[in-house]
């Protein structure tokens, strides 16, 4: 069998590099003809000229993790709703998960389209100050399926940064599938590392996730993107009836807490499981207005906050540079 | 020369357009059960950024061997009832993330489907990533020659979760692949202290679905700490928990697999 037991040889450039499949480490790698391909790798004048599109963005954060089902989306929309608060701050919330965009739901837009104008699409507003954009704006029905291969989706992504018209923004929040591929490659290539203030890492408390969410770190390392910090969701359940808490998804291996400790990443919060957050997701409505005094409600507010204050202090290490 | 999987009789596809629902959990216990009724089966799991399947039989550390016919699958005990392969057994370090485009990642799940000397197996189960995109499109297109009996989709009660389910439903139209059923996962919590039953993440969306596409409803399986736990150290949850509240439930969508494949063989 080709390619067996996959490894890769010593010097490899890596696949995502420039020099996938020229080097001379890659002479005799089965996989050398697929690198050399380039398979759809970003061309840099193309990457530049997006970034200039994207000046007016001050703060640009990408919601991640290995593992699906986390709440990476849930923690998108809620991040834009709590940002958007302040109604004296401009919020977009970019959704690249081409295949399942569940942001258009969440945030009550089912349904709604998107509109052309001289200055390029434009996004669809939940608040004057709140704009989102998805895939999901751009199907017919909800039956419509997005079965693409990886070349296609990036040119949807590149599409979402060059032609959709944000305006001024002062926070960019974009949601992403689960994985470490294509969509992932190319919004860190697109928007480059240096432009993104940092990654916020979704993960559940069980291993299963965990095993998912430090490939993902590792990934961020890789393409030098910084890391904000880790989000632990479905922390515990309290049972309304008798108040005793259930670990439904048990932190076998010492949760996100221990991970974080053994990668030296930030813990930014433990969120518990509460039955109204997926009932507002479905419902389209903001579970911080919902629940106000849902513990999960404060647990999210105390994450956003620290994810404002990073971004502040960013924010004001650049222009100490300039 | 005698293809590697023309010893399967029977192979099916575990599918969700939605991530975190339970696709691998639901693999693992298919197999398990099925293991339990004196079947042979295997897994085959062809997510590539999130290979869950060889933790969830506590094999994780296994390397793959070659033979002469192609990849030897990794056989999680003595009695070589179940036997796997994954991504996860050729990676170096567990915490090497698979940063692959797509081109890429057809090549190795074609290999994945061609050189794995599986031997006889009564069912070849195929557990994927979420999502509608290369693997899913490579792995119907490299089975087909095999004639796979179907898809079973998972999905958790939520409407969110439904309307990526419906995705893959069309997903399943378009490539001719035969939905077996829809499994509605997570459906419910029952509370260990006091037996309160709170809907987590609601209920009745993937019965609903099922109604509304014409599609056979498997079961509702119910959210389980024990079956939590039994995943995250790579027991046997089906020998282990008969009493669980979710065993009920696991086990009759074993059965209906097995009854839906005595009828088309008779």
């Amino acid at each position: 069998a080709e390619a067996a037991g996959g490894s890769w040889p010593e010097g490899c450039p890596g696949t995502s590099s420039a020099q996938a499949g020229r080097a001379a480490a890659c002479q005799g790698c089965p996989n050398q003809r697929l690198c050399a391909a380039g398979a759809a790798a970003p061309d840099p004048a193309e990457a530049a000229e997006l970034r200039e599109r994207l000046r007016s963005v001050k703060h640009t954060i990408l919601v991640l993790s290995g593992k699906g089902g986390v709440g990476k989306s849930t923690f998108s929309a809620l991040l834009a709703h709590g940002l958007a608060a302040d109604e004296a701050k401009q919020v977009a919330l970019l959704d690249i998960d081409i295949c399942g965009p569940s942001i258009p739901k969440m945030m009550g837009l089912e349904g709604e389209q998107v509109h052309q104008s001289g200055s390029g699409w434009s996004p669809v507003y939940v608040e004057e100050n709140l704009g989102v954009m998805s895939v999901g704006f751009l199907l017919s029905s909800p039956d419509d399926a997005v079965i693409w291969r990886g070349p296609k989706k990036n040119g949807l992504i590149k599409q979402f940064l060059r032609d959709v018209d944000w305006g001024e923004i002062d926070y960019l929040i974009v949601d992403t599938p689960p994985g470490t591929s294509d969509e992932h490659l190319s919004i860190v290539q697109y928007l480059g590392a240096m432009h993104i203030d940092g990654a916020v890492i979704i993960t559940t408390p069980q291993e299963v996730s965990l095993q998912d969410v430090r490939k993902e770190i590792n990934f961020c390392r890789k393409v030098k993107l910084p890391i904000i910090g880790v989000v632990e969701n479905m922390s515990g359940f309290i049972c309304p009836k008798c108040k005793n808490e259930s670990q439904i998804f048990p932190p076998t291996t010492g949760g996100a807490e221990k991970m974080c400790q053994n990668l030296n990443v930030s813990l930014l919060g433990k969120v518990p499981l509460d039955p109204q957050i997926g009932k507002s997701c479905d419902k389209g409505q903001s579970f911080l207005s919902e629940a106000p005094e849902s513990p999960a409600t404060s647990s999210y507010r105390n994450i956003i906050q620290r994810i404002q204050e990073y971004c502040d202090q960013h924010h004001f290490h650049e222009e100490k540079i300039i | 020369e005698r293809s590697n999987l023309a010893g399967v009789r029977h192979i099916l596809l575990v599918l969700s357009g939605k991530g975190g629902v339970g696709k691998s959990t639901i693999s693992t216990e298919l197999a398990l059960s099925l293991r339990h009724s004196g079947k042979k089966v295997g897994i085959l799991d062809v997510d590539l950024c999130g290979p869950s399947i060889p933790r969830m039989f506590r094999v994780q550390d296994n390397d793959v061997h070659q033979c002469d016919s192609g990849w030897v699958p990794v056989f999680v005990d003595q009695d070589k009832s179940i036997s796997l392969m994954s991504i996860g057994f050729l990676l170096e370090k567990p915490d090497d993330a698979v940063v692959w485009r797509g081109p890429k990642k057809n090549a190795l799940i074609k290999q994945f489907v061609a050189d794995v000397a599986w031997g006889d197996l009564d069912f070849l189960i195929v557990d994927t990533p979420p999502g509608t995109s290369d693997e899913h499109i490579s792995a119907v297109e490299a089975l087909r020659p095999y004639k796979p009996l179907g898809a079973i989709l998972v999905t958790t009660p939520q409407a969110v979760s439904v309307g990526d389910v419906r995705r893959e439903l069309t997903f399943c139209k378009k490539t001719g692949l035969r939905v077996l059923g829809i499994v509605e996962n997570m459906s419910g919590f029952v509370c260990p202290h006091c037996s309160e039953c709170t809907n987590i993440f609601s209920k009745g969306g993937g019965e609903e679905l099922a109604k509304h596409a014409g599609v056979p409803f498997l079961g509702c399986v119910p959210l389980d700490p024990q079956l939590s736990q039994s995943l995250e150290e790579g027991r046997d949850f089906i020998q282990e928990f008969p009493k669980s509240s979710a065993f009920p439930a696991l086990a009759h969508i074993a059965q209906q697999i097995l009854d839906g494949t005595s009828q088309r063989s008779s």
